[in-house]
């Protein structure tokens, strides 16, 4: 197909992406945005195939049916609570495919046929500058490929608990540096000697094992920031492999992908009052005065039954549920609908609070609370719902731990002082449902659980939840 | 490619980098994570230059052709899985 005609239908699929991420901004017109920028890739892909230097078409086909079979399978199969590992497995792959088209480049530039004209088995690259721009995107590209592709490994592996540890590279962020020192000063000798093909190697070890040691030492709550973090390298891998192959549907997208993720990346930090180099190297309890649990809970903790919250959900008129992980992990999601089903049905307003890093990744909560179809007008972000506790009669908060930490507002010592939190000691009564008195990610204890007005309900926080609902369908 | 298609192509990418920070920013968080599998899904546009590679007659050695396949494989992996899911956690936004 005509070079010329080829660009154009790229240029309508960028456009369809566009429309589509602009889709995104609104639940409403949001599947009709992700259609369009389905069909935006399936034009580009068409439109590639009948480009004329594609002359066989086995290893295309039977990758394109085993990709599609396998990729199908599990976007069917996957449980809405394993969203996260879903995304971080998905950012791997990506990463991993720009790795594989460097390195195909490289081979292919490497291992010219015999009979080719003079010029290009003298410079393989390119002349000049051009050869030396073409190195360095092929480099980049395999760098940032590979830390995107074991990183991403890593986090799924922790994010499914195949991994329950945390483990470092000794000297922490030194050894990190360390390699990526090697693979940079490997990148800077590739310009100089192309064709030195143990530089190459030397890159792709180096990358592997930077994402691998960048992500074992992160756990928990931090894997938010990871996630968008991977996401946004595997758009840049995607849009600097757009610079090897001249390709413009590859740089935009690559492009808008790489803004994603660094914007979802920046609200996490914010959202944690952390920097991201404190994310990733630092730990989350630095310095400051930390409080013993027994200090802060020595005798004051009151625990309740789920009938007795029952009779005081009888006669609240507002009740907020505030969401965390622990929801997610006792699939909780479906009976706290149910509860806000029978609250609303004796006329109480109810909404959820949601923290921007509730949960393993950005928006986890919503879309765990839309599977079990709770409206998102009732899904409310936190700058809007803080200054409502004050009117709330109870709130009711399952599975979140730091993200409610009262020290965070007002200890000045405190690890987490200035993380913007849910202000859910302001409501007149707060119920905490959870296993124990065990400390959140931040590991430490939470002032919040000790107060006059809490009531803790130890136990499994959907078999709680489901009391309630029963107890108060019952009243 | 020649220096002016360079910075041709360096001007679409500075471009889109300032069009990303505009469409995104407009993203509520309730639509955080679809946005997160969406946008991978298109990062799976690195399909194409996987094709290219697996399929091209200046690749016709097996190394090559087999690189191409292992990019084939992820790229498509990237792009069926994300737009399915995305699919699946949007629709469920949609419903009432």
């Amino acid at each position: 197909m005509n070079i010329t005609v080829v660009n154009l239908i790229y240029l309508a699929a960028a456009v369809l992406f566009i429309l589509g991420i602009k889709g995104l901004g609104k639940p409403k017109t949001a599947v009709r945005g992700n259609l369009m920028s389905a069909a935006g890739m399936f034009i580009a892909v068409v439109v590639t195939l009948f480009d004329r230097s594609i002359v066989s078409y086995e290893y295309i086909i039977a990758g394109v049916v085993i990709g599609s079979l396998v990729g199908a399978i599990i976007a069917i199969k996957v449980q809405m609570t394993s969203m996260p590992q879903m995304v971080a497995i998905l950012n791997g792959f990506g990463g991993g495919s720009s790795l594989a088209i460097a390195l195909a480049e490289y081979y292919a530039k490497t291992h010219i046929p015999a009979g080719a004209a003079a010029e290009l088995m003298a410079a393989p690259f390119g002349d000049g500058i051009m050869g030396l721009i073409a190195v360095l995107a092929i480099s980049l590209t395999i760098l940032i490929g590979a830390v995107t592709l074991t990183g991403s490994f890593v986090a799924f592996a922790k994010l499914q608990e195949l991994m329950k540890k945390d483990y470092g590279l000794p000297g922490g962020p030194v050894g990190n540096g360390l390699l990526l020192l090697v693979a940079l000063v490997a990148v800077g000798a590739l310009c100089v000697e192309p064709t030195n093909a143990t530089l190459i190697t030397v890159i792709v070890i180096a990358a592997l094992l930077l994402g691998l040691f960048l992500v074992l030492p992160i756990g928990g709550a931090d894997m938010p920031v990871v996630i968008a973090l991977l996401n946004s390298y595997s758009g840049i891998a995607g849009a600097f492999a757009g610079f090897i192959l001249g390709n413009t549907v590859l740089i935009v997208a690559g492009s808008l992908v790489g803004t994603s993720g660094l914007i979802l990346t920046k609200i996490m930090c914010v959202a944690m009052n952390r920097s991201l180099a404190n994310v990733l190297f630092g730990k989350m309890a630095g310095g400051g005065v930390t409080v013993s649990a027994d200090e802060v809970y020595g005798g004051k903790v009151k625990s309740a039954q789920a009938d007795e919250v029952a009779m005081m959900l009888e006669t609240a008129k507002r009740v907020v549920i505030v969401p965390g992980f622990g929801m997610a992990m006792a699939q909780a999601q479906h009976a706290v609908r149910e509860l806000m089903d029978v609250l609303e049905a004796r006329g109480t307003e109810v909404e959820f609070a949601i923290h921007p890093v509730a949960g393993r990744m950005p928006g986890h909560m919503n879309v765990l609370l839309a599977e079990a179809e709770v409206p998102y007008e009732k899904l409310i972000e936190m700058e809007r719902i803080n200054p409502t506790f004050e009117e709330t009669d109870i709130a009711i908060v399952i599975g979140a731990n730091d993200v409610t930490n009262p020290m965070a507002r007002e200890d000045k010592g405190s690890p987490i002082y200035g993380m913007p939190i849910l202000n859910v000691d302001k409501a007149k009564t707060v119920i905490v449902v959870k296993r124990s008195l065990s400390p959140g990610f931040a590991g430490l204890p939470n002032p919040l659980f000790a107060m006059d007005h809490t009531y803790m309900v130890y136990g499994d926080g959907k078999k709680a939840i489901i009391e309630m609902t029963t107890a108060l369908g019952s009243a | 490619m020649d220096m002016n298609t360079l910075v041709m192509l360096l001007a679409l990418f500075v471009l889109s980098l300032f069009l990303g920070v505009e469409l995104i920013t407009k993203v509520p968080p309730t639509l955080h994570t679809p946005l997160m599998s969406g946008t991978n899904a298109i990062s799976g546009i690195t399909l194409v230059g996987a094709l290219l590679a697996a399929g091209s007659d200046s690749s016709s050695t097996a190394v090559n052709n087999i690189l191409g396949f292992v990019a084939v494989v992820l790229a498509t992996l990237n792009v069926v899985g994300g737009y399915l899911v995305t699919n699946r956690m949007l629709a469920m936004f949609k419903r009432k």
